[in-house]
């Protein structure tokens, strides 16, 4: 038996990955897929980095898999968008050694935009879907992955979630298997997708499906779990473990490999059940297959919501319409995310309430600028759209409008896909303004390296690319360079290039106060203190509206704490009366 | 063991949630249980309400804790106690509390208010045994006010069948060597506390 340890579902498929000898992986961070990517760098034996955005990460992958390295992809749901172009076009390309692209959905939204439901890909792109159940396997399934994507000449598409990502069981560890490199040939009818070309291809690809609908019966990926045939429950992913723990005498139907759904296995379960009920987080993924097949009396989103992520009470509520018995809630204190202490946003967001300007957001931990205090983020869609929004804004409300109009987009988000927007704006002639909050780092997703910061996934150092150079390169004839912490510095330069009349960028320059050279200077700056004599307490609380986590009201007088405090001094700036030092 | 425990740790982002929620479910593993752990928090890790799931038994399915199953809530913050107690078992369940208020600033900026006579409305509503821990006192006592996770950690030791020696051997594995003296010190601290 192998060595046993408490692994996080993305912890695990790194070690799958390592088993299975993948030699190149590919990601663009993004809760809650992140450490798929963190941990896979950790081998010496893989290849990793971290990419300029899911579209590019995706073909460099694909292009390694098609050279003959076995490879593979990680994002998070809403990635996947972004490399949707060639996810399905790698369908009808195949493969040459194993490609295995892993989506991190996140039912929930814990840190995200929307609730996708990412299994429709595997429908729409006509490619084989694999959901493990927890982190063991997360790990054994992505080692089968690459056999099926091999065995079926197909990328294969591998689905997790927030809950299977981020949580830690048990998992029994295996050695690696050292895949040698498969052979290239040229071959111009399977990878030069001409439409002469991809209408064959379209023929491969619908005798493949056949195919991999005969083998999703047979393979140990799904199984029947006998039990009660009184009732019968399919599920997969992590809605079989809040299904087993609600139901454990029921017989199952459980599936780790999906789509395209296994018919045969299917009718036998129904022939064992007397009722069936589909257990599935978010889409009727499951229970559409079944009933396409004409078996109309099965149940599922009858009694499971749509909506927000499953847990055992849900999945108890929804079916036995009853809780287990509880205590009635208890209210306890509001407490959303903040800006941390020092945080260099907080100088940006507080200017820009303080102007009162319109202002489009973008992805990042910026976005939390549109919550109280500040309240200063008029839209947020998309990685890219914080630039590309803000143009729209001054298109619909001139260029009147616009002067009081920001865009604002981190560095990271900046150059996975900010500079299109950017050249779109100088191309047809707006005056939109942007700001790159440049904190040197992929910050919200917990501090990735990216293209700008001069170090690879890996840890080495890399040339860094220069932001304000690109900028420049754009046609953007008017770039600004301010620190945040600046406050009064950060306003004069927001006010002038409000009255410009062409585009301008600025780039507000601070590392992330987490960073750890950050955390270094902060233990040398003094932490600051309130003198209550002078302070106007509940009269100005001008302190407060900063927004700083440090600082709190205490006894009708501002107070800040000393465990929090990092000594950025922001508050002193905004201290009408002095009191602060 | 037949019985499966399950826990929740409840604080606010920074706190050190993640290490003690690690060292609990590795101190079952150790022991060769089932174990599965799933922690719950959004946006920003900081400042933001954090919580954490713990189970574990000879084998556990689902890594969240179901809402009326819940045995023991471990608050690192004292308010957020008050959010998860409909989590607990309706009789028989144990809350312990960090005697530490942290004002988030949605209090200062008058948009909310922080709770009040905490302990009293888990005691009223949950019929819950309620344990308040002045631990961050004690984390000092022990040479490190980071280390009230640790001294937590012991008090709810108290309540789990495992011996002294396995969370010993897990609290070396999983803290910075220089502090393991520290940790120990604190886990023992908060053991005896709840003894006197």
């Amino acid at each position: 038996m192998g060595k046993k340890e408490l692994l996080s579902g993305n912890e695990a498929i790194a070690r799958g990955a390592w088993e299975a000898g993948v030699r190149v992986a590919t990601a663009y961070p993004g809760t809650p897929s992140t450490e798929i990517l963190e941990n896979v760098a950790k081998y010496k034996e893989i290849y990793a980095e971290w990419s300029t955005n899911e579209k590019v990460a995706f073909e460099v992958a694909l292009g390694a898999a098609i050279a003959g390295a076995r490879s593979m992809t990680s994002m998070k749901h809403v990635g996947l968008n972004v490399a949707a172009d060639p996810l399905f076009t790698s369908s009808y390309t195949g493969i040459n050694a194993g490609f295995v692209i892993v989506t991190c959905d996140d039912p929930g939204m814990h840190s995200s935009q929307n609730e996708q439901d990412n299994r429709r890909y595997a429908k729409f792109a006509k490619l084989p879907l694999i959901e493990p159940s927890d982190s063991h396997e997360a790990k054994d399934f992505f080692k089968e992955a690459f056999k099926i994507s091999e065995m079926f000449d197909t990328p294969v598409l591998f689905r997790m979630t927030t809950r299977l990502s981020h949580s830690k069981t048990v998992v029994e560890l295996g050695e690696r298997e050292e895949v040698p490199l498969k052979n290239y040939v040229k071959d111009f009818r399977k990878y030069v997708i001409l439409p002469s070309n991809a209408r064959v291809r379209h023929y491969v690809v619908e005798e493949r499906l056949k195919k991999l609908q005969e083998f999703a019966s047979q393979t140990n990926l799904n199984r029947i779990e006998e039990g009660d045939p009184s009732l019968g429950i399919v599920t997969s992913g992590i809605s079989y473990q809040y299904a087993k723990e609600v139901f454990p005498e029921a017989t199952f139907l459980k599936l780790g490999m999906s789509y395209p759904f296994p018919v045969d296995l299917f009718k036998k379960f129904a022939n064992m059940v007397k009722r069936i009920i589909v257990i599935e987080e978010n889409e009727p993924f499951l229970e559409e297959e079944i009933k396409i097949l004409g078996y109309t009396g099965v149940e599922g989103k009858k009694y499971i919501p749509l909506c927000d992520e499953l847990s055992p009470e849900v999945v108890r509520k929804g079916v036995l319409g009853a809780e287990l018995p509880h205590p009635e809630p208890l209210k306890s204190v509001a407490r959303p995310p903040v800006f941390c202490a020092g945080c260099p946003h907080t100088g940006i967001f507080y200017n820009l309430w303080r102007l009162k300007a319109t202002v489009t957001g973008d992805i990042g931990c910026y976005t939390l600028g549109a919550l109280p205090p500040y309240e200063s983020i008029d839209t947020t869609i998309c990685m890219g759209a914080g630039i590309t929004n803000a143009f729209g804004f001054e298109l619909a409300r001139g260029k009147d409008f616009s002067k009081k109009l920001f865009g604002v987009i981190g560095d990271s988000t900046f150059l996975h896909t900010g500079i299109p927007g950017l050249i779109d704006i100088v191309y047809n002639k707006g005056i939109t303004k942007i700001i790159i909050l440049d904190n040197r780092i992929t910050a919200m997703t917990g501090h990735q390296d990216h293209p700008g910061t001069g170090k690879t996934a890996k840890g080495e150092p890399t040339k860094a690319v220069d932001i304000k150079e690109i900028v420049k390169a754009c046609g953007i004839d008017k770039v600004y360079e301010v620190d945040p912490h600046n406050l009064r510095g950060t306003r004069d330069v927001l006010k002038e290039v409000m009255e410009l009349d062409e585009p301008a960028v600025i780039i507000s320059k601070r590392p992330c106060a987490l960073l750890p050279e950050e955390r270094k200077k902060q233990a040398a700056r003094p932490k600051r203190k309130v003198n209550p004599d002078v302070c106007r307490g509940e009269k100005c609380m001008g302190c407060i509206k900063l927004g700083c986590p440090a600082i709190s009201m205490k006894d009708g007088k501002a107070y800040i704490s000393e465990l929090l405090c990092v000594g950025c001094d922001l508050c002193i700036q905004v201290c009408p009366f002095g009191a602060i030092s | 063991m037949d019985r499966i425990f399950n826990i929740i740790i409840a604080g606010v982002g920074g706190q050190g949630i993640l290490t003690a929620s690690e060292i609990l479910a590795k101190v079952a593993m150790e022991v060769g249980l089932d174990a599965k752990k799933s922690e719950v928090h959004g946006m920003s890790q900081r400042g933001g309400s954090v919580v954490s799931h713990v189970r574990f038994g000879k084998k556990v399915y689902s890594p969240l804790v179901e809402k009326g199953a819940c045995d023991i809530i471990l608050s690192f913050e004292k308010s957020e106690a008050l959010r998860w107690v409909h989590y607990l078992k309706e009789e028989g369940g144990k809350v312990v509390i960090n005697d530490l208020e942290i004002i988030p600033t949605t209090v200062s900026l008058k948009l909310d208010t922080y709770p009040t006579n905490i302990e009293d409305q888990i005691r009223d509503k949950a019929k819950a045994e309620v344990i308040l821990v002045p631990a961050t006192d004690l984390a000092r006592q022990a040479g490190d006010a980071r280390t009230a996770n640790t001294v937590l950690l012991g008090v709810i030791s108290n309540f789990l069948p495992f011996e002294d020696k396995v969370w010993e051997k897990v609290i070396s594995d999983n803290v910075k060597k220089e502090t393991i003296e520290v940790n120990l010190k604190a886990f023992y601290l908060g053991k005896n506390y709840y003894k006197k």
